[in-house]
C-alpha cells in the first residue's frame, strides 16, 4: 500500500523530467552543434568533427570586416537605446502621472510593432525613405528610426511597471511638498528609483537590436553592414567564421540575460509604505 | 494636483512632442505611404484595386498566401502542444531548477533568423550531423530534406516552442492545486481532470497563445530567407522580393501584399485580445 502510494508520484517525476529534458535538449541542440562547428578543424562527412581548434575565433577577431560590422551594430544599438530612453522615459512618466486620458491610447500604440513584422514595416519605410526629400535609406539613421519603434513595447512595459512599483505619484508629491520643483523631483527622486527597470529595458532592447536581421538587410544591407547581415553573407562562404559569429553573438546575449536576471530580481528600493494607494489598473 | 499653471502644461506637452514626431515619421507616415502605394498602378500613379486583385488571384501569390497560412497553422499547433507539455513539466520542478529551465527556454527565443538557419543546416543539412548519424545507424527513415516543406516545418516548430513556453507559462498559475485534489477525491482520474477542468480553464490562454504563434510564423522572414533564399513560396518572401529584390522592384504590388499580410495578422491578434479578455473575466468569476 505504502509502496504503491510512493510509486505514483515517482512515475510522474520521471515523465516530467523526461519531457523537460527532451524539449530543452532539442532547444539547445542547434546552438551546441554551432559551437562544435566553430571549434572544429574539418567537419564535412563525419558525425563528429575530425579535430578541434580555436582558429575560427582568431580569424574572426582579426577579420576587419567583422570588427567593422560589430562596431556598427554596437553604435546602432547604443544610439537607439539611448535615444529611446531620453524620449520615452519622460513621455511615459508624464502620460501616466499627468495625462491619464492618453494612457490607454499609448498602451495600444506601443503594441503596434507586434502586428507589424519587419517585412511589412520595411515596405512603407522603403517607400518613404528611398527617395528625396528624405533619402536616408541605406544609412544608420533609418535603422535607428525603425528600431526605436521595435523596442517600444519593452521600454514601455519596464518603465511603466517601475513607475508603478515605486509609487511615482506619491514620490512626486512628497518631493514637491519638500520644496523640489517638478523637474528636480523627476531627475533626483523618480529617475534613481526606476533605474533598475530602465536598465532591464535597455539590456533587452540591446539584445533585440543586436539580433535584428530583416530590416537591417532590407533597408540598409551592404551599405552599412551590421553583424547579422555580415553573418548572412558569410554563411555561404565560410562556415567556420559564421559559426564563430553566432557563438560570439550568443555569448553576448547570455551576458545580457544574466544581467537582466540579476537586476530584475532586486527589490525596488522604496521608503514609502505601499498601503492603500493602489493605482487604477488598465 | 495643486498649482498647475498653463506654462507647466505647455512644458509637458512640449516634452511629449519628440515621441509623437518619431511615431509619425517611422510608424504612421510609412504605413500611410504603404496604404496609398497599394492603390497605385505599376507606375506609382492613379487609383486602382488592380494590385489587390493580382495579389488575391495570381496563382503565384495565392499559393504564397496558402503556403504561409498552412505553415503557420501547423507550426503553431505543434508548437503549442509541445510548449504546453514542456511548460507544465517545468512547473513540477522545485522553484530553483524551474526558474533555470525557464531562463534557458526564454533565452532560446533569441536563437532565430539567420543563426537558426545555420544551426539547422549543421544538424540536418545534406552532410548534417544528425543526417549522417541517422544514416550510419541505419535509421534512414528519420532523415528528411531540410530544404523541403517538411524541413521548413521543423525549423518553424523549433522557433515556436520557446515563444509558446514563454506565453503559456504564466497562464498555468490559473490552475489551483486544490482543484486537482478535489477532483481526485471525487474519483476523477488524470485524464478526466484534464479534460473536464484543466484544459477548459487554460483554453482562453491556449487560444490566445495559438494566435500569437500563428502571427509569429506568418510574419517570419529571416529564417526561410537565409535557408534557401527564394525556393519557398511564402508571403513574406514574396513581399521582400517585390520591394527589395534583385529583379525590378514592384513596390505597389509589394505594398498590397504587405497590407494583406497585415490584415491576417491583425485578425489573429484581435482574436488573442478577445481571448485574453475572456480569460481575465473567467479568472475574476472564479474568485
Amino acid at each position: 500500500m505504502a509502496a504503491n502510494l510512493e510509486r505514483k508520484p515517482a512515475a510522474g517525476r520521471i515523465w516530467h523530467g523526461l519531457v523537460a529534458a527532451v524539449v530543452l535538449v532539442f532547444l539547445l541542440l542547434p546552438l551546441l552543434v554551432t559551437f562544435l562547428f566553430s571549434i572544429s578543424t574539418v567537419w564535412q562527412d563525419t558525425v563528429l568533427p575530425e579535430g578541434y581548434t580555436l582558429d575560427s575565433y582568431v580569424r574572426l577577431f582579426t577579420d576587419q570586416r567583422f570588427l567593422d560590422a560589430l562596431g556598427r551594430s554596437f553604435l546602432v544599438a547604443v544610439l537607439t537605446v539611448a535615444l529611446s530612453l531620453i524620449v520615452m522615459v519622460p513621455t511615459i512618466f508624464i502620460v501616466s502621472l499627468y495625462v491619464p486620458s492618453l494612457e490607454k491610447w499609448l498602451q495600444t500604440v506601443v503594441l503596434m510593432p507586434f502586428a507589424l513584422p519587419g517585412v511589412v514595416s520595411a515596405v512603407g519605410l522603403i517607400k518613404l525613405y528611398s527617395n528625396p526629400p528624405f533619402a536616408i535609406s541605406g544609412t544608420i539613421w533609418i535603422l535607428i528610426g525603425a528600431y526605436f519603434i521595435i523596442i517600444l513595447p519593452y521600454v514601455y512595459q519596464s518603465t511603466r511597471n517601475s513607475l508603478r512599483a515605486v509609487n511615482a505619484a506619491e514620490l512626486m508629491e512628497a518631493a514637491e511638498v519638500l520644496g523640489a520643483g517638478k523637474a528636480a523631483a523627476f531627475l533626483c527622486v523618480i529617475l534613481p528609483n526606476i533605474l533598475p527597470g530602465v536598465i532591464v529595458a535597455s539590456l533587452l532592447s540591446f539584445s533585440i537590436v543586436f539580433g535584428e536581421f530583416v530590416l537591417a538587410n532590407m533597408l540598409v544591407g551592404g551599405s552599412y553592414e551590421v553583424v547579422q547581415v555580415y553573418l548572412y553573407h558569410m554563411m555561404g562562404v565560410d562556415g567556420h567564421l559564421s559559426s564563430a559569429t553566432i557563438v560570439t553573438f550568443f555569448a553576448f546575449v547570455l551576458i545580457l540575460y544574466v544581467l537582466v536576471l540579476k537586476i530584475g530580481n532586486r527589490k525596488p528600493r522604496t521608503a514609502l509604505p505601499s498601503e492603500g494607494g493602489k493605482e487604477e489598473t488598465a | 494636483m495643486a498649482g498647475r499653471s498653463p506654462s507647466q502644461n505647455q512644458v509637458k506637452l512640449l516634452l511629449l512632442l519628440p515621441f509623437f514626431l518619431w511615431l509619425f515619421a517611422f510608424l504612421l507616415l510609412p504605413a500611410i505611404m504603404m496604404l496609398i502605394s497599394s492603390f497605385h498602378n505599376e507606375g506609382g500613379q492613379g487609383f486602382t484595386l488592380g494590385q489587390y486583385v493580382k495579389g488575391l488571384t495570381h496563382p503565384l501569390y495565392t499559393t504564397a498566401i496558402k503556403n504561409s497560412v498552412m505553415l503557420s497553422l501547423v507550426s503553431a499547433l505543434v508548437g503549442i502542444v509541445v510548449a504546453a507539455f514542456a511548460a507544465y513539466s517545468f512547473t513540477t520542478f522545485p522553484p530553483k531548477s524551474r526558474d533555470r529551465m525557464l531562463s534557458v527556454s526564454n533565452m532560446m527565443t533569441n536563437f532565430a533568423g539567420v543563426p537558426l538557419a545555420f544551426g539547422f543546416i549543421v544538424l540536418f543539412g545534406t552532410n548534417g550531423m544528425l543526417t549522417l548519424l541517422f544514416k550510419q545507424l541505419g535509421l534512414s527513415f528519420l532523415v528528411f530534406d531540410l530544404y523541403s516543406w517538411k524541413g521548413l516545418a521543423w525549423v518553424y516548430i523549433y522557433f515556436q516552442i520557446p515563444v509558446g513556453i514563454l506565453l503559456i507559462y504564466p497562464s498555468l498559475y490559473a490552475l489551483k492545486q486544490e482543484w486537482r485534489e478535489s477532483a481526485s477525491l471525487l474519483g476523477a482520474g488524470t485524464v478526466q481532470y484534464w479534460l473536464r477542468i484543466g484544459v477548459p480553464v487554460l483554453l482562453p490562454g491556449l487560444v490566445g497563445t495559438f494566435s500569437v504563434l500563428f502571427a509569429n510564423a506568418m510574419g517570419a522572414y529571416a529564417t526561410a530567407y537565409a535557408l534557401v533564399t527564394s525556393n519557398f513560396n511564402l508571403l513574406p518572401i514574396q513581399i521582400g522580393g517585390l520591394v527589395s529584390g534583385d529583379v525590378f522592384p514592384r513596390v505597389e504590388l509589394g505594398s498590397a501584399l504587405a497590407i494583406i499580410l497585415f490584415l491576417i495578422l491583425a485578425l489573429a491578434l484581435f482574436i488573442n485580445e478577445k481571448m485574453l479578455r475572456l480569460a481575465r473575466r473567467g479568472l475574476n468569476d472564479g474568485r
